[in-house]
């Protein structure tokens, strides 16, 4: 098939090596600062643009945490949405108004102005968002931990359903914790269908006023920017480190892997804590950013379309992964409002954006089918798909990260 | 697939009681409940039995098709719920088409019943071979991921064409006067709706393990879940076997989706995922790949459900089921009846 598609890698290739990794790097990371400006210049409207790319970068994070657990390490992970969601959950306890007693209606404030514009004390847990994400990070890799310990022995697609169910159960769970959890006490955690809103603003620790979003985009922009690049670096950092081969080990295959001393249940726990943080950081960031967290931000779909992130830029390859981030979210926030008197136009009656997760679904099929490595894959897995020549596509791609069938395998 | 399965030798020795009690955990933990529940309120409970096991037939027909995909090719067809929500569509449609309503002749009823299963059995089973050449097939030999993200992304694409081909929710026309009760056993009431799901279900339940027991189609399929490579050696085209069970798994699904739509009275777009969700933990409970279990499986949580509902509150019978699902995958991946199965 593919002597074209063989030229093309290749002066992709030619044209990746032109610089050093480190020059393209910065110019990218120079690009991104002057991202604002630039659009600046040359929109008329620019905070539509400038919004939709803030809610980018939160998907930017969940993408490269999926990636750890998916990409890295192999594990399919249909639930990742619920790590998300407690993230979001963790802004909205410690940074609203959702709990009004604590301490004795006067509230709890650390290195945020404790009052309001009329000069009384607001009610309520409010804690620095810097600190707010941390905490978020630590308690969802914890749930992360709890969430992926029974899964340890399951793979492949069994792993994948029982995600799922967990990735269902949680949202579940906080729509009905409006009167403690399951009953247990009598807070209400989540405000119901409602949820909690509205959020505190990020606000600086030098200073004394929040960020003014959605007034002022630029700021709350370079915070998410800030928290991106954390995240990438932790990304290459962890990909290049011991555990990240035990990973990569591990997804080629978990037998040998062991047998060469790989620690599997310290391995995959590490995916599913690192992953799950990464998403709880997001969440974040994203319920403190659109200024509320209710359970129907959390639906599968979510799932799916940070999956489907990762599978389009190419499982493993950061990179690929960000441009995949962006190329989708991108396109749902801010391509497919633009395309919806299309169907009008030919005589359709309904809104593209309606049907973003039909779209999304279409293209993972696509590109499941034709090109399963990814747009940009990882140079380690276009050689395992390609190894001797291009037509060795999926026939002879090696287990990676797959069910096998030993019969060793202990089930009951 | 239950006829893959090695019979156990006979003159084994008996297990020790632990064992035992280990070996069938899932049916002492359901029997302890439901005998604990029809201890503290008989009635009630027998009710939420009743209505568990004529609402699990549904389950147990969706769960048929999970079980005959899995069996024979080891995939999850998470695109199987979705075609299930494309039978109720089409059922409701094709009546309100024809302008059937209660007040039509019961003569007219039962032929338009008849027709809207026949139209959904024919939709669906078509609709899922299709799914079949156009999203599993060209990834035979792929990993194991590769087209069970293609079956996510299929179901989301049949996901939006429901969205698009009917206001959701959308209500189904009462034909059978499903709330109106029949007669009534021990102070429960028997509903139109009961006698109409168990009343379809059970022919088809009888027609489908007659197909794939006594038919040389049904020993094709036996023969490709033990083995396809040996099965092509053999003489049995594998890629039509495979065809064929996913036509079968559609027939059901479209069935299902008919007597859903008589039986609960809405259809909405989205309904395919949690049914399909609860059919695939009912496949599961059964021992995935076994037909008999699946239908066991269905009911079992038909009834589990119901008693959920009036026991926990509606709100949290998913989140069961659910951790229903994941705790038997995670301990007892094999299911009811402890038969290994091929992969877990």
């Amino acid at each position: 098939m593919s002597s074209r598609r063989a030229s093309f890698a290749q002066s992709r290739h030619r044209f990746a090596t032109m610089l050093p990794v480190k020059v393209w790097v910065g110019i990218a990371i120079v690009l991104a600062l002057l991202y604002p400006y630039i659009i600046d210049q040359l929109l008329s409207q620019p905070d539509d643009l400038l919004d939709a790319s803030i809610v980018t970068l939160a998907y930017i994070m969940m993408a490269l945490g999926l990636n750890i657990v998916v990409g890295f390490a192999g594990l399919l992970d249909l639930g990742y949405v619920a790590f998300f969601a407690i993230g979001a959950f963790v802004m909205g306890w410690l940074g609203s108004q959702q709990f009004p007693d604590v301490n004795g209606g006067k509230g709890f404030h650390f290195l945020t102005p404790g009052k309001s514009p009329l000069g009384n004390m607001i009610p309520g847990i409010h804690i620095n968002f810097f600190l707010v994400i941390l905490a978020a990070a630590a308690f969802t890799a914890v749930w992360g931990i709890i969430l992926g310990a029974p899964t340890l022995r399951l793979r492949g697609d069994y792993l994948a359903i029982v995600t799922l169910a967990f990735g269902e159960i949680v949202p579940r769970v906080f729509e009905n914790a409006t009167s403690g959890f399951f009953g247990i006490g009598s807070t209400d955690f989540s405000n119901g269908r409602q949820g909690i809103t509205p959020i505190d603003k990020i606000n600086l620790p030098w200073s004394d006023v929040p960020l003014k979003y959605p007034l002022e985009l630029k700021p709350v922009f370079y915070v998410g920017l800030g928290m991106v690049l954390a995240t990438i670096f932790l990304n290459v950092r962890l990909r290049d480190s011991r555990l990240g081969r035990a990973w990569i080990a591990v997804r080629e295959d978990e037998v040998a892997a062991a047998s060469m001393g790989v620690n599997l249940v310290r391995t995959k726990l590490a995916a599913y804590a690192i992953g799950a943080s990464l998403g709880g950081f997001a969440g974040a960031f994203y319920g403190s950013y659109v200024n509320t967290v209710n359970v129907d931000q959390f639906e599968f779909g979510i799932s799916v379309f940070i999956l489907c992130m990762v599978v389009l830029g190419g499982l493993g390859n950061v990179s690929g992964v960000i441009v995949g981030a962006i190329t989708l979210t991108m396109v749902n926030r801010f391509l497919l409002p633009k395309l919806n008197n299309v169907p009008d136009a030919i005589g359709l009656n309904f809104d593209v954006t309606s049907i973003n997760f039909g779209i999304f679904g279409f293209l993972l099929l696509v590109m499941m089918v034709l090109r399963p490595e990814g747009l940009i894959p990882s140079g380690r897995r276009r050689l395992e798909l390609h190894a001797d020549d291009d037509t060795a596509m999926l026939v002879d791609e090696p287990q990676m990260y797959e069910v096998r069938h030993d019969e060793s395998r202990d089930v009951g | 697939m239950e006829a893959a399965t090695i019979p156990s030798e006979v003159g084994a020795k008996r297990p020790s009681p632990l064992a035992f009690l280990s070996e069938n955990i899932l049916w002492f933990l359901f029997g302890a409940a439901l005998a604990y529940y029809l201890a503290s309120d008989f009635t009630t409970t027998l009710n939420d039995v009743k209505t568990g096991l004529s609402n699990g037939t549904i389950w147990a027909l969706i769960a048929l098709g999970y079980t005959l995909v899995y069996g024979i090719i080891e995939l999850i067809n998470f695109a199987h719920g979705e075609v299930f929500m494309i039978g109720s569509f089409v059922s409701v449609s094709l009546w309100q088409t024809l302008g059937v309503t209660d007040a039509t002749s019961t003569l007219l009823i039962v032929l338009s019943i008849i027709l809207a299963t026949l139209a959904a059995m024919i939709a669906c089973g078509s609709l899922n071979v299709m799914i079949e050449r156009v999203a599993y097939r060209p990834l035979r030999n792929a990993p194991k991921l590769a087209p069970l993200i293609t079956a996510i992304g299929m179901s989301f694409i049949l996901q939006n064409v429901g969205l698009l081909w009917r206001p959701t929710p959308d209500a189904s026309p009462d034909l059978i006067g499903s709330q109106k009760t029949l007669f009534t056993v021990l102070d429960v009431g028997i509903l139109h709706s009961d006698v109409f799901a168990v009343a379809v279900t059970v022919p088809l339940l009888i027609g489908l393990l007659w197909f794939v027991g006594s038919t040389r189609y049904g020993k094709a399929m036996r023969a490709t879940a033990q083995d396809p490579d040996a099965a092509r050696l053999m003489g049995i085209d594998v890629d039509r076997t495979v065809a064929l069970t996913f036509l079968l798994g559609g027939v059901l699904a479209g069935a299902a989706g008919m007597i859903y739509a008589i039986y609960n009275g809405t259809i909405q777009f989205n309904q395919g995922f949690t049914a399909g969700l609860i059919a695939f933990t009912a496949a599961v409970m059964g021992g995935i790949g076994n037909l008999k279990g699946a239908v066991i499986g269905g009911l079992m949580i038909g009834v589990v459900q119901s008693i959920s509902d009036t026991h926990f509150g509606q709100v949290w019978t998913p989140a069961i089921v659910f951790a229903i699902l994941i705790l038997i995958m995670v301990f007892r991946p094999q299911g009811l009846f402890g038969e290994e199965v091929r992969e877990g």
